[in-house]
């Protein structure tokens, strides 16, 4: 009870005299102050302090240790005109096109099929996502040993008979990245899957009954009403997707390690080598921003749909 | 929105018309597709290695051992030592433990003081966060190095603690502050009015009408965490290398005989926890999953 009287005297007081600019930055609701600092700081620090420190070294000649001085564009030249970047950039540019197209076309073929009223729809859910839950290097290990040409599934098919049967993509120089890509869609897909069923359960039940009664085929409602309608969960999962997709990391490094030769190198795992290995700070720097520019380019539809003038979805 | 809600699709006529066949036909040719590395897995993992030379990775063991198990859990080599994966394991479980706790406990003190005590400028820092999400770690990593460093914690667990907690924060802030601004706030005022403070009512109505979320959050933390591969290496020193960075170690060392078995026994053991995690917890991990994604 005396608490609750000393806090209407604290008010009543307060009403008195309005306080001062400092006393409500300061000592006005203290402990939730003290309470949001953590976030506060790790935004300030890290993902503003942290990405501004990038960029501006990203401009000096540092090389193990960031005291270089400023040379303008020169890493971002140097970058562009040296080969191992230019094939991890291509790659990233493939694998991650065709990565995107077949993680969201397959992702929503198989939540449109998930939403026909099947059995133990529980259990196929639970199949199609556990690879989600796995890291990429178990991932990466579980396909290269499937993948082996030797023993794996070359080796299996021989020996049943196909004496001609070539699966070697991981050891081909050509055919590595989509390798690379059939151990990327069986870890993502389900997860897109996930998101799209969810969005085509928020589609409301009348719009199905309106399409039936103007005679539309299935295939039709879900590709041009039920499609258009879920375009915030869409554009939500490509940029989720896509920017997954730019911080490739792991997955490489388990399966191919950025073999066989430089032809499965990706730009993340050039970051990581150029700032720890190679003591190339300033190419790691200006790769790493080049990163960043990507993902800012991708997040724009994303800012649009999110922030944008409001449309009725 | 909810991930369990109703089918939306057209409702089907009867069982075994020819459309319905195609679809179930695809459905269970996927999830084989999706079963299969599971299965080859625990099947190479079983045999010994003069089966595995045979070179049917379909074909079930036809002697089963569990050597490759023992020799994957105690004495694998990973380079240099050959302990097997065990250490690896309780450095995961070092980590995991307490980056869990913080992280998930700094993310709900801060979706609360979000939702229920904005202060000036409280949306800004939000939205940064929600878009320093999308940064690639690679461009905040070298900088972290050197706080870490400043800190002279780098190299230790306390450094990937932090890691851990600071690209925990934007999914779980999201995630609790979506909670508590979906609960009734006459609540929260009327705790107020009693004269309630922050912490007490973070304590003692916040929490306990939360822990759904916060057994979302955890799940999410811990598979995440879990199969972090890049911050091990990087921030928590050769002693404390988590067991994603030991099975690599081991996988792909290149020097003498590649034991497939124990490789795939290793790579289990590395999978069971998140696995586990993901088959007791079911449809909490969608939700997790779907949350960031997906307004709620």
């Amino acid at each position: 009870m005396t608490e609750a009287q000393s806090l209407h005297g604290a008010t009543a007081l307060e009403r008195t005299r309005p306080p001062g600019l400092l006393y409500n930055l300061f000592v006005r609701n203290i402990s939730a102050k003290l309470a949001a600092s953590p976030m506060v700081a790790i935004v300030l620090v890290v993902f503003i302090g942290c990405t501004l420190w990038t960029i501006w070294f990203s401009f000096t000649d540092s090389r193990a240790l960031p005291n270089g001085a400023f040379v303008g564009f020169d890493q971002y030249e140097r970058l562009f005109a040296t080969r191992r970047w230019r094939i991890s950039a291509t790659n990233l540019l493939t694998y991650g096109i065709f990565s995107l197209v077949f993680t969201m076309v397959v992702g929503f073929v198989l939540a449109v099929l998930m939403d026909q009223r099947i059995r133990f729809e529980d259990g196929f859910r639970t199949i199609f996502l556990y690879p989600f839950a796995l890291s990429g290097i178990v991932t990466g290990l579980v396909w290269q040993w499937i993948m082996n040409p030797t023993l794996g599934l070359q080796s299996t098919m021989r020996g049943l008979g196909w004496t001609n049967f070539t699966f070697d993509w991981i050891t081909n120089t050509d055919m590595v990245l989509y390798a690379l890509l059939i151990a990327g869609l069986w870890h993502g897909t389900g997860f897109v899957m996930v998101l799209m069923l969810a969005g085509l359960r928020s589609v409301d039940g009348e719009i199905w009954k309106a399409a039936r009664v103007d005679g539309i085929p299935t295939w039709r409602t879900y590709l041009q009403i039920v499609l258009p309608m879920m375009r915030g969960v869409i554009v939500t999962t490509l940029v989720i997707v896509g920017s997954g997709i730019v911080r490739t990391y792991d997955l490489v490094v388990a399966l191919t390690n950025g073999g066989p030769g430089l032809s499965s190198e990706v730009p993340a795992k050039y970051v990581i080598n150029y700032m720890f290995s190679a003591g190339n700070l300033g190419q790691a720097l200006s790769a790493s921003t080049v990163m960043l520019l990507t993902v800012f380019v991708l997040l724009i539809p994303w800012v649009i749909v999110e922030f944008g003038p409001k449309k009725h979805t | 929105m909810t991930t369990n809600a109703e089918a939306s699709g057209p409702r089907p006529r009867s069982f075994f018309t020819p459309t319905r066949i195609v679809i179930y036909g695809i459905i269970i040719v996927a999830a084989l597709y999706y079963l299969l590395p599971l299965y080859v897995m625990i099947t190479t993992s079983l045999k010994g290695l003069p089966e595995i030379r045979i070179g049917n990775i379909f074909a079930p063991p036809l002697e089963v051992t569990f050597e490759p198990w023992v020799k994957a859990w105690t004495s694998a080599c990973t380079g240099l030592t050959c302990n097997g994966l065990a250490p690896g394991f309780w450095n995961s479980v070092k980590i995991t433990l307490p980056s869990t706790i913080v992280s998930v406990f700094i993310a709900a003190v801060s979706g609360y003081s979000l939702v229920n005590w904005r202060f000036k400028g409280s949306e800004f820092f939000f939205t940064v966060l929600l878009l320093g999400s999308f940064i690639p770690y690679q461009v905040m990593l070298y900088p972290l190095v050197m706080i870490t460093a400043q800190m002279k914690i780098f190299g230790t667990l306390w450094a990937v603690i932090l890691i851990h907690t600071i690209f925990g924060m934007p999914i779980l802030t999201l995630l609790f502050r979506n909670y508590f601004a979906s609960l009734p706030q006459e609540l929260f005022k009327a705790a107020r009015v009693d004269g309630a403070g922050f912490w007490r009512i973070f304590f003692q109505i916040m929490v306990p009408m939360s822990l759904p979320i916060f057994a979302v959050a955890i799940i999410l933390q811990v598979t995440g965490i879990w199969n972090d591969f890049l911050f091990g290496v990087v921030f928590a020193g050769t002693q404390n290398y988590p067991m994603t960075v030991q099975l690599n170690n081991i996988v792909n060392s290149v020097q003498g005989v590649r034991e497939y078995n124990v490789n795939m026994a290793a790579t289990i053991l590395t999978a069971a926890v998140p696995l586990i995690v993901y088959f007791v917890s079911g449809k909490w991990f969608v939700r997790g999953i779907a949350a960031g994604a997906v307004k709620g």
